[in-house]
């Protein structure tokens, strides 16, 4: 199959979305990452990086900046056009929804049958297939001004288009298992990025704390896809979801055997009657383990599904390792928070949705123990971390505790079943959250020059790049040790601890760096709700909908979520509205503030950085108005005449279109309030009278104690250190080796050795003794009869022959044993 | 099929021990010794990857039968399958990389060459094998240069690590001589495919043999073999031998022991265990009137504490040979898994029974049995490549406690990419070959094995773990200045070692069905699926 054959059949287009990057990834690696050696004290090895005493580190060529930057565009640009023009192609499909473009080849053969590797675009894949590419070229461009001092650039290009490519892959694979290796190789991409500073001790800890929490969700959620194919056979989504069932085969009975159970179920349901799939047969299975309580198999498979968004999608208990992600530099943040990896959490369960609810019904009040798990999770996430947002003073933290607080309102709402309302938010979310980091990147890429700027004139003298972080450590040894140290000293002693991301240090930005101002501004009233013209307003305006809707009809969680939500959304609208007044608004509270800029308006850093943030603020507002309630007075006659664009989309999707909701003005209203209210107290608390120089800030005084617990993350770190890291390491080393192997094991086997050693001498000793003895005695005893005579006399051959009596009688009595054992033996 | 005259198996039995005699008798001169067995090995590559690609379709193929010991009923049969074929590849794959790496041997350059050349005879042998006594006959062979070459080329603690090592297979191998014999004596063959007929459904007289009961014979030998391959696989608690040895050994003794020696045991389980003892495997035992389980829940839970265990047992270590070394217990651990789940189907379905649990036992016994091989060839892959990485390293520092190490990717960026690379294919990332075998194993083990497979997952929560701990000792955090001005870079002659293993690492990976066809073929003829 040739290039064009890919080109031109639909159906087989989409194999080449994920291509550009993972080549450009492939070529970066082997080819254009070239660097040569430079002394560590060069102003060129700048960044986060330790100045290794006169050592001779590599640097990236200024040729390989330019390559590698030209194949990374060159691989997401690529992929952005495939991505548009597929999404052209699936539109134009008669029936898209029902008919999809897919294609799929023999992976690994098991048995007689085997597994199929492929693609789909469905209206879900599609609506995915316009953010994702759309958001990584926005961050690939910021990446080229915002590394474009780091020695190690093009590295950085070839992880990010890696993790682009994984993104994806996951995107737009057709079953589990290769959604699976896309999320995982997205694991790998963040570990890598976050630790990308690998120097810094925080780097690598994030990095490691990363990988390993996700990965014990991601240990679960492989047992669920385990599971699954293991019940039905297939991992292919349109097969377990979508299709109807093909006629029973005698092979899978015990599900075959509950068909008849969910078909009668579904006859009794009469409005519900559903084709026959095999997720909805699954929800009539009872499970393999817990089956006994009530537990469906397809319950089961989804709660370990839902655990591994848990676990990617920062959810508590699980949310830990988002907030320390932020050591990464920050097109990575844009990168795991907007684009793609929380994202995938979310795309995942939204994705499995109809495993997740087979057996339950949300818009009657059935629930499946997934969606309760979802619902309860989601909601309390979203209120939780919008408590500890409110706390914080970093500016990437403060955006980080409102990713896992906005991912808390996508789960929450799927566990209520406003599928299309969850959708709909990651969609929105992501453009104005990848808008916020990156404002927030250029916000600390500013005060960094601003700082810089400071320094040099302070000292008078040209040192391109400062030391803003202590990433000085004095592990370093051998002779260059002392020098070392005292530059160490030296270095502090001028630079203190200026942290660049501490919001409590600027203020004023908005003076010399407007561009960004403005669409930070914009980013944070999305976030924030802002009502009618943010698109954060309309998306978390049609989960509060649904949640009213479940809510006036009596069902418990919809009302939890709801009230959850809407104290969340306030909160929300308050930190935001906090973190703009802190950043941009009053006066500087540092030098560095004052001349915080990212450089010439002209220059190639600014562009890069400053473009990217302008187009997805262009979204951050637009992108909501296609999925306005047709009803909205006069706003739904104008985007919504006939229907509602996203709901009619994206529902499509589903083999049961989800029904829409009947418009309630109560929601609305609601949203409004929380909304508006939350901004006016901010504006009220840090706008009206903005912070001075030195001073605290005011919610210290207001929340006391409480203020401390949520600075300090609830202590969830110190929690998690005690109950798990502490005694895994413990038992690693303590238990596991040195107790079982070393001290039993190894013990058990030395005691044998010795044992063994033992015996061996014994019978060394007798040889000595007996057989020597007896063999060189005889011809002694003929030539020295003489002298034995005479000793006979003074009494020593008594004492011979007691030691050859006893000898023989040994013997004897070990030939009895064997012989005895002999006869005993069975 | 034929290469220079002899049939292509023969050859690969025989060419390296005369390359060995070639290379032994040569002048003492490095430059000719190492470049003679390079070139032999790489012959002998060529001749495996040759011999995979021709075996087609399923069943033996390439048998040769020529009488040997008559007297004893053994002859000289070899001929592969698709899972022989897997190892002969493997086999054939890691020798000439391992003579490459063994080029930083200085000392009595001729004799170790020859050993290493020696030991792949010794593999060679038992995968081709087709029957027991020859099969016994090169499984020893295959102990004696290993233990020469870790003796006499080994670090600082190699008598112990040797010794142990030597007295512990052998010790193992006296009970399979022991069930060898029992068997060849009782069915008056030591034909392999053979036995495998008539051995399973063998009652003696009345169901007594030399006045005992043939369950007991029976019983006897399948401990004998049992013990045997449980130590070489290893599998816990027959596994303290490993970290010693390997870490120990010189980079291309660990490379060859890990690579090609554990799969020794695992192929023996597979090739002898599993298809002669069906009754012995489900019979019931009963454990002091408590409970009553079988061999193959007992395999099955010692698979997974060696999965959790070794996990823990690498996690906790400072000296980076061992950590490798302990992820060969976690990730043969995998593979135990697998067989544990074949045994326990292959048994009820050969005695008519039914296995309890699976839902589609055929199948799943399939997903587990493929799983296992093709763990058995990705785990070749990986730890050679882990410990040639960890040889690399040691060969310029000096030092394995991975204290002493600390931001080398500074100074050694190709090393530390190519570091993370393979350390990610041993944690079983997706995408690369790791995963592919483990993932074929849960979903086998899944309905079979339920509770030990979640537990199982635990092991594999802390593969992670001790993955990233070696990352982080030695790539991570400040460099240490201790080595400035050292060249941690790697070696052209290491990454020429290391490039045909990551590039298998990604094919398997991404497109692993060249592999897994060859193998399914005779894993759903054997299992009848």
């Amino acid at each position: 199959m040739d290039l064009n054959t890919f080109i031109s059949d639909p159906n087989l287009l989409p194999w080449l979305i994920p291509v550009g990057p993972l080549l450009a990834f492939v070529i970066i690696s082997l080819l254009t990452n070239r660097s040569k050696l430079i002394p560590a004290t060069s102003p060129k090895y700048g960044g986060h990086h330790p100045d290794y005493d006169g050592m001779l580190v590599p640097v990236v060529t200024d040729l390989s900046r330019v390559v590698t930057i030209v194949v990374g565009m060159s691989g997401i640009v690529a992929a952005w056009l495939i991505s548009l023009r597929v999404i052209s192609l699936a539109v134009g499909l008669p029936d898209f929804g029902h008919d999809v473009l897919s294609s799929s080849l023999m992976w690994m053969s098991t048995g007689e049958t085997g597994f199929r590797m492929g693609v789909l675009v469905d209206p879900l894949t599609a609506v995915m297939l316009f953010m994702v590419p759309l958001a990584c070229t926005m961050i690939f461009i910021y990446s080229i001004g915002y590394m474009a001092n780091d020695p190690r650039q093009s590295r950085f290009f070839s992880m990010i288009a890696l993790f682009a490519g994984a993104m994806l892959t996951l995107v737009v694979a057709d079953n589990l298992l290769l959604l699976f290796i896309g999320w995982e190789v997205m694991g790998l991409c963040s570990y890598l990025l976050i630790g990308f500073w690998f120097e810094k001790e925080s780097a690598y800890k994030a990095a490691i704390k990363a990988f390993m929490t996700t990965r014990v969700a991601d240990m679960i959620m492989l047992l669920g896809i385990v599971y699954l194919y293991a019940s039905v056979g297939t991992l292919n989504f349109r097969d377990i979801m979508y299709n109807p069932l093909p006629a029973a085969e005698g092979e899978h009975v015990m599900v075959v055997e509950a068909e008849a159970a969910a078909t009668e179920e579904a006859a009794a349901e009469g409005e519900h009657a559903v084709v026959e799939t095999w997720a909805s047969q699954l929800g009539a299975t009872p499970a393999l383990i817990l089956g006994g309580w009530g537990v469906s198999a397809a319950s089961l498979i989804g709660i370990f599904i839902v655990i591994g968004t848990i676990g990617k999608s920062a959810q508590f208990p699980l949310h830990v390792w988002l907030p320390d992600a932020m050591e990464g530099p920050t097109p990575v943040s844009a990168m795991i928070h907007a684009a793609a990896m929380v994202s995938a959490g979310v795309y995942t369960v939204i994705r499995m949705y109809p495993l997740l609810e087979a057996g339950g019904h949300p818009h009657d009040g059935v629930f499946t123990p997934p969606l309760l798990l979802m619902a309860f999770v989601g909601a309390f996430t979203a209120l939780f971390a919008a408590t500890i947002a409110v706390a914080q003073n970093d500016v990437k933290k403060v955006l980080a505790y409102s990713t896992i607080s906005q991912l808390g309102f996508m789960i929450a709402a799927l566990g209520i079943g406003a599928y299309i309302a969850a959708a709909f938010h990651l969609i929105t979310h992501a453009f104005f959250k990848a808008l916020l980091f990156m404002a927030s990147g250029a916000v600390i890429h500013g005060m960094e020059h601003g700082e810089h700027h400071v320094h040099a004139h302070a000292h008078g003298h040209e040192h391109d790049e400062p030391h803003l972080l202590p990433a000085h450590t004095a592990e370093h040894e051998g002779h260059a040790d002392e020098h070392h140290s005292a530059d160490i000293g030296d270095e502090e002693a001028e630079h203190g601890h200026f942290d660049p991301q501490d919001m409590l240090n600027m203020g004023g930005l908005r003076k010399t760096m407007p561009v960004t101002f403005i669409t930070f501004l914009i980013g944070g009233l999305s976030l924030a709700g802002f009502p009618l013209i943010t698109a954060g307003f309309w998306s978390k305006d049609e989960i509060l909908a649904d949640a009213w809707y479940g809510t006036t009809h009596g069902f418990g969680p919809h009302a939890f979520v709801f009230v959850l939500l809407a104290i969340a959304a306030f909160l929300t609208a308050f930190y935001t509205m906090r973190q703009l007044g802190l950043t941009f608004w009053g006066e500087p509270r540092s030098e560095a503030a004052k001349h915080a800029n990212l450089g010439p308006g002209t220059g190639v850093v600014a562009i890069m950085m400053t473009l990217p943030l302008v187009v997805l603020a262009f979204f951050a507002i637009f992108a909501g108005f296609v999925g306005v309630h047709p009803d909205f007075p006069i706003l739904g006659g104008l985007f919504s005449g006939a229907g509602n664009p996203f709901h009619d989309f994206v529902g499509a999707t589903l083999i049961n279109h989800p029904e829409g909701i009947p418009f309630n003005p109560f929601p609305v209203l609601v949203s409004f309030a929380v909304a508006l209210g939350g901004l006016a107290v901010g504006w009220w608390m840090y706008w009206r009278v903005p912070l001075q120089a030195g001073q605290p800030d005011p919610l210290v005084s207001i929340l006391g104690p409480i203020h401390t617990t949520l600075r300090n993350k609830y202590y969830f770190d110190e929690l998690n250190d005690i109950l798990f890291v502490r005694p895994s390491v413990w038992f690693a080393r303590a238990v596991a080796y040195e107790f079982i192997d070393r001290g039993i094991i190894d013990g058990f086997l030395h005691l044998i050795a010795r044992v063994a050693t033992w015996i061996g001498d014994f019978i060394k000793m007798l040889n000595l003794w007996l057989i020597d003895g007896v063999g060189d005695g005889i011809p002694e005893l003929i030539a020295r009869t003489g002298i034995w005579f005479r000793r006979l006399q003074t009494g020593r051959v008594q004492q011979y022959m007691l030691l050859l009596a006893l000898a023989v009688i040994l013997i004897g009595i070990i030939f009895a044993l064997s012989t005895g054992v002999l006869q005993a033996a069975p | 099929m034929a290469f220079a005259g002899v049939d292509v198996l023969s050859f690969l039995v025989f060419a390296p021990a005369i390359g060995a005699l070639i290379v032994l008798l040569l002048p003492q001169n490095k430059w000719l010794a190492r470049w003679t067995a390079l070139a032999m090995a790489s012959v002998i590559a060529g001749v495996a990857v040759a011999t995979f690609f021709a075996y087609s379709a399923t069943g033996n193929q390439m048998t040769i039968q020529v009488p040997w010991f008559e007297l004893l009923g053994a002859s000289w049969h070899i001929g592969i399958d698709g899972i022989s074929a897997t190892m002969v590849l493997l086999t054939g794959i890691l020798t000439p990389l391992a003579v490459l790496i063994s080029f930083e041997i200085e000392d009595r350059v001729n004799t170790h060459m020859a050993l290493v050349l020696f030991f792949t005879t010794g593999c060679m042998g038992v995968f081709v094998a087709q029957d027991l006594m020859i099969f016994f006959l090169f499984y020893e062979l295959s102990l004696v240069p290993m233990y020469f070459i870790i003796d006499q080329w080994g670090g600082p603690n190699r008598k112990y690590a040797s010794t142990k090592f030597f007295i512990y297979s052998l010790g193992g191998s006296l009970g399979m001589l022991l069930a060898t014999q029992l068997i060849g004596f009782t069915a008056g063959t030591f034909d392999i495919p053979t036995l495998t007929q008539v051995w399973p459904s063998f009652a003696g007289l009345d169901g007594v043999f030399l006045g005992i009961s043939v369950e007991t014979v029976k019983a006897l030998a399948f401990v004998g073999f049992f013990i045997a391959f449980s130590i070489k696989v290893p599998v816990w608690p027959f596994h303290t031998w490993l970290p010693d040895a390997h870490s120990e050994a010189p980079t291309a003794g660990s490379m060859l022991l890990a690579g090609v020696m554990l799969k020794l045991g695992a192929y023996g389980f597979i090739r002898l265990v599993i298809p002669l003892f069906p009754d012995v495997w489900v019979m019931p035992i009963d454990i002091l009137g408590i409970a009553t389980t079988d061999w193959a829940h007992i395999f099955g839970v010692l698979a997974m504490l060696g999965i959790v265990l070794g996990a823990f047992a690498a996690y906790g270590q400072t000296d980076l040979k061992r950590l490798v070394a302990y992820s060969s217990v976690n990730h043969m651990g995998i593979v135990a898994l697998g067989i544990a789940v074949t045994a326990y189907v292959y048994s009820h379905q050969v005695l008519g029974s039914v296995a309890e649990g699976a839902m589609n036992p055929t199948q799943d016994a399939i997903f587990a049995a493929n799983g296992a091989v093709i763990q058995m060839f990705n785990h070749g892959l990986s730890s050679a490549g882990m410990f040639l990485l960890a040889g690399a390293i040691y060969h310029k520092t000096h030092t394995r406690d991975m204290k002493q190490y600390g931001g080398l990717w500074v100074k050694a960026p190709i090393y530390g990419a190519i570091f993370i690379f393979t350390s990610m294919a041993s944690l079983g990332l997706p995408g690369l070959n790791g995963f592919v075998g483990e993932f074929l194993v849960l979903r086998g083990s899944w309905s079979v094995f339920t509770v030990l497979t979640i537990i199982s997952m635990l092991g594999l929560l802390f593969t992670g773990a001790y993955i990233l701990k070696g990352i982080r000792a030695v790539l991570h955090g400040p460099f240490n200045m201790h080595w400035r001005d050292y060249n941690l870079e790697i070696d052209l002659r290491e990454f020429i070692a290391i490039a045909p293993l990551m590039v298998l690492m990604v094919i398997v990976g991404i497109a692993p069905n060249w592999l897994l066809s060859v193998i399914n073929g005779t894993v759903t003829r054997l299992l009848g699926g």
